[in-house]
């Protein structure tokens, strides 16, 4: 294409923004609600999702080695579990250690532990993490058969259950997000539709005097564009301000809790930004192409 | 110029609009399109710019076979030729000499080409001088006339007009009967249909009536041969 032609499809992209000033209103209303939908859900399911998986970091295997054992028998017993496909890290905890901070656990009334100092009655531990926390399972289950592993534990039941929860919640606002999406371009296509039967004539015109249909479509598809991306501005100006309250709110009253942790501004908001202005211009230009198809059989 | 063989057009609905046509118009003939509404004629003439495809049997119009042109090759076939409608079918938004202009723009033509074609074009048809209204504020014969211009600015070998005198009055309508003359004289062949049966008999061409899908009457320097 010609770069006269390009700068003639961008004119008349705007021109047609103007003329149909009620329906580039509509349409810039429709992708605004939707994106700002999607933005809230997105912030909701980033979010929970980094809670979730910094709850899965924090699930690790613990080893009970058999009191039995000697030094060259827990080595052996460190290189098998090492030897393991899912394993990601070991790491070796005397029973000293142990006790040392099952006492710090329980603070001032620890000290009533400090009797059992001399007959430690605790194991040395390996605390094992898989490289997939989804594998923390299988992994915990194939080291239970090894010799001198005395018993093993990870949260048996609420793991499961939590790994459950996450997953499925996961898998929930995705699905959420994808509806809202299509529900999105069909809302757009329908108004953008509206515009076009308006100018049914001039894409017949444009047909009868030998214009290609890639001709006649560029203005549409760029006009869906700035569509998408006008519609995207009041979403991304909202949903980053009230990101920016939520996390200073957030912040400041739960500043010394390391369970929940909202994802820092920057980046976060920019790339949350980035993806409204992708998924806006996709909508615009997906739907005002559908739109124009019908308008360009032969 | 424009030949047909055996053509048949069946729609989906049932309806046989073109029933067996074999016809050959040459280059540079002024041939009139009559018949009885209903009777086919709209079907005939969408055919020669492949605005419907025969069902069956061949069309060629500039050398070019219709019948196994690709749809995206129908655009490039449409430059060569020129179509007018009876409701003129022009882009009420922009000025006369955009409505023009398009036609060039389209095809990707040179701006300082556009605008010296575009200029003879209306002086041709005698709206120079209106270039720059809108279409609405002309009369109706004005209208068909920058219509007109718009369907021969780009020098297509054929002009294929559809009542193009329809909604005119009768004096209006000598007036763009005069400038399909003119064009005519220039080389443009010219298929054009028509109730009009003063203009059919007033100006003498070759008469090709259409009924019930077939060409029952071909004749040179015909008379109109309906009633009204």
């Amino acid at each position: 294409m010609k770069a006269r032609t390009f700068r003639r499809h961008v004119k008349e992209s705007f021109k047609s923004l103007v003329r149909n000033s009620w329906m580039t209103l509509a349409s810039i209303s429709s992708v605004t609600v939707t994106l700002l939908l999607v933005g809230v859900f997105f912030v909701i399911m980033m979010n929970l999702n980094s809670v979730a998986t910094s709850i899965e970091e924090d699930v690790e295997i613990r080893v009970h080695i058999d009191v039995a054992a000697n030094q060259q028998d827990k080595d052996s017993l460190e290189q098998e579990i090492k030897g393991m496909s899912a394993i990601g890290s070991i790491q070796y905890s005397p029973k000293e250690e142990e006790l040392n901070s099952l006492i710090d656990s329980f603070g001032d009334e620890g000290e009533a532990f400090k009797l059992v100092e001399q007959e430690n009655p605790l194991k040395d531990v390996f605390i094992v993490k898989t490289k997939n926390p989804a594998d923390t399972m299988k992994a915990a289950k194939e080291i239970e058969q090894l010799n001198y592993v005395s018993s093993v534990k990870y949260g048996q039941g609420t793991v499961e259950s939590l790994f459950k929860f996450i997953d499925i919640s996961r898998n929930v606002g995705l699905i959420l997000i994808i509806g809202l999406l299509f529900t999105a371009m069909f809302l757009i296509s329908n108004t953008i539709k509206i515009t076009i039967m308006a100018r049914r004539r001039e894409i017949e015109i444009m047909r009868l005097v030998g214009a290609t249909n890639s001709f006649i479509r560029w203005p549409f598809f760029l006009e869906g564009l700035w569509l998408g991306i006008l519609g995207a501005i009041i979403p991304i100006a909202a949903v980053s301000a009230a990101y920016y309250y939520l996390f200073d709110l957030v912040q400041s009253k739960l500043a010394d809790n390391n369970f929940i942790k909202l994802l820092e501004f920057n980046p976060f908001v920019y790339q949350l930004s980035a993806i409204l202005i992708l998924m806006g211009a996709a909508i615009g230009i997906w739907g005002s192409l559908m739109s124009v198809r019908k308008f360009l059989k032969v | 110029m424009i030949e047909m063989k055996d053509v048949y057009k069946k729609y989906p609905n049932g309806v046989t609009a073109a029933n067996g046509i074999n016809v050959h118009i040459g280059a540079g003939e002024f041939v009139y399109v009559v018949g009885p509404s209903g009777a086919g004629k709209s079907t005939f003439i969408k055919m020669m710019y492949r605005e419907e495809r025969a069902t069956t049997g061949t069309i060629t119009v500039n050398g070019i076979n219709l019948s196994t042109l690709k749809n995206r090759q129908v655009p490039i076939f449409r430059r060569n030729i020129g179509v007018v409608f009876q409701d003129f079918k022009l882009l009420n938004s922009v000025s006369v000499y955009d409505n023009v202009a398009f036609a060039m723009e389209v095809i990707e033509e040179q701006p300082s080409a556009i605008r010296k074609r575009v200029l003879e074009t209306l002086d041709l048809v005698g709206l120079k001088h209106k270039a720059r209204m809108l279409p609405t504020e002309l009369s109706g014969g004005e209208q068909q006339r920058v219509s007109i211009a718009r369907s021969i600015v780009n020098s297509p070998k054929v002009v294929i007009a559809d009542e193009p005198t329809g909604n005119l009055d009768p004096e209006t309508s000598w007036g763009i009967m005069k400038i399909f003359e003119e064009i005519n004289l220039r080389g443009t062949t010219i298929v054009m249909a028509t109730h009009n049966k003063d203009i059919v008999n007033g100006i003498k061409h070759r008469v090709i009536a259409v009924e019930s899908g077939k060409i029952t009457r071909d004749q040179q320097k015909g008379e109109y041969g309906y009633e009204g």
